[in-house]
């Protein structure tokens, strides 16, 4: 333990590379209340006019034979919508706006995370948490208000022979409330390192002799993390349709 | 020198499990772990969520299905005035080989026809010239028996003249009813 704080404090000025997902007030300095715009606000709000830009000012021509944006959008919608069908069902398109969502601000959060000096919104398990609960508190109510007691079948195995069923009923109702703490994990967990390696690697680049490794590492994290960004998005996404299906046919 | 760095460490672990807000300055630690700006981001995060919703669902969305259906509805009617166009097409054709079919069978009828109409008349003129020939050749065939009999008849008149000056040459008087009857026979043999 002392070996190493003294090895921390020899190595000069010291790394930091969690200091990036720190909150700070976008005005002055001074604690952060409820309503202080912060830095995270100010991303949230980038990405909410990068969703403006795509989905509404990049199809606002309607073109049969459609722009670049709007090919985009349209690979967007395509893409989540095609996502809900097949994994929650024809029932589960109702929901499809609620999935957009969710998928599009993620992916408008890790991309615009990706960008040098920003701040990532989706590092940040506050918000992680905030989406996973929702999805598990929305999924769960609507498998009771659509199911009433029926959808407690979720957890009694009926395939397995019935003296393991109790068995399996506990396992599966841990494996329910573990549902949010992965979900909201896994994409902030993977933002996080993804972030923290790269200014790891940076810091090193600082030293002449082994900046080319340093740099050569950069990129690579960052390709890796372009793919993590669009990949996590994907899990989050396919995750909440796979928990949304749960909910509309909780019978094994 | 052990006692500082177990005590800062401490402090550090402290501040986390605390998450008063000195986490996030103590070095090393986790920023999101900083539970006093939960509040604040539970709340724009609630902001950005809400903003997205209402456009997606009140402009994004429903643009771009309006705009995929319509595409598809034109792909349909263009898929469908293409099959008529072809069907047209294959009407087109079948009429046209109809119509080549019955010029033919009109032009080999035609050919036929002619044909038929041709071989009479020649028939016709060849019964007529047949006919002819054979007028011509029963004429000729007369006459030149006409010819023969009126030939015959010069020659013995001749060889009577010339048998009637050679008998008298000789200085006799001839019997003219010896001489017709020795050149008649003379002209039998």
């Amino acid at each position: 333990m002392a070996a190493e704080a003294e090895m921390m404090e020899a190595s000069g000025p010291a790394i930091d590379p969690m200091h990036q997902f720190t909150l700070k007030p976008l005005f002055g300095e001074g604690p952060i209340h409820w309503y202080t715009p912060t830095n995270a606000t100010l991303w949230m709000g980038i990405a909410v006019l990068g969703v403006i830009a795509l989905l509404v000012l990049g199809t606002r021509r309607r073109a049969i034979v459609p722009s670049h944006t709007q090919s985009v959008a349209e690979l967007a919608y395509g893409f989540v919508y095609q996502m809900v069908k097949d994994v929650a069902g024809k029932e589960g398109v109702k929901y499809f706006p609620y999935i957009m969502t969710l998928f599009i601000f993620i992916v408008f959060a890790n991309f615009l995370g990706l960008i040098p000096l920003s701040f990532s919104v989706t590092s940040q398990i506050a918000v992680t948490v905030m989406l996973a609960l929702l999805v598990f508190v929305s999924v769960t109510l609507l498998g009771f208000y659509k199911h009433g007691l029926k959808f407690l079948g979720l957890f009694w195995v009926t395939q397995a022979p019935l003296a393991l069923r109790p068995i399996l009923a506990i396992i599966e109702v841990i494996s329910y409330f573990v549902r949010p703490v992965s979900h909201s994990i896994r994409l902030a967990g993977n933002v996080m390192a993804g972030h923290a390696v790269i200014e790891v690697f940076a810091s090193f680049a600082a030293s002449a002799l082994i900046a080319p490794i340093a740099l050569v590492g950069i990129v690579a994290m960052f390709g890796m993390d372009v793919l993590v960004a669009f990949i996590q998005a994907y899990v989050f996404t396919i995750l909440t349709c796979v928990y949304l299906k749960d909910a509309l046919h909780p019978s094994h | 020198m052990t006692t500082p760095t177990t005590e800062a460490a401490g402090h550090a672990a402290e501040g986390m499990a605390e998450a008063a807000g000195h986490a996030a300055e103590s070095a090393g630690g986790m920023p999101q772990l900083d539970f006093s700006t939960y509040p604040n981001q539970f709340f724009w995060l609630a902001v950005a969520l809400v903003l997205i919703y209402l456009i997606l669902s009140r402009v994004a969305l429903p643009r771009i299905e309006a705009v995929l259906s319509e595409r598809q509805g034109t792909i349909t009617g263009d898929l469908a005035a293409a099959e008529e166009l072809k069907q047209k097409a294959v009407e087109a054709e079948e009429a046209y080989n109809k119509a080549l079919a019955d010029a033919r069978a009109e032009a080999n009828r035609i050919v036929a026809e002619t044909r038929a109409e041709i071989q009479a008349e020649l028939d016709e003129a060849i019964a007529r010239a047949d006919a002819e020939i054979a007028a011509k050749s029963a004429e000729s065939e007369q006459a030149i028996a006409e010819i023969r009999a009126s030939s015959e008849k010069a020659i013995k008149d001749v060889a009577r003249d010339v048998a009637k000056a050679i008998v008298a040459s000789f200085g006799v008087k001839a019997d003219a009813r010896a001489i017709t009857a020795a050149v008649t026979q003379r002209m039998k043999g």
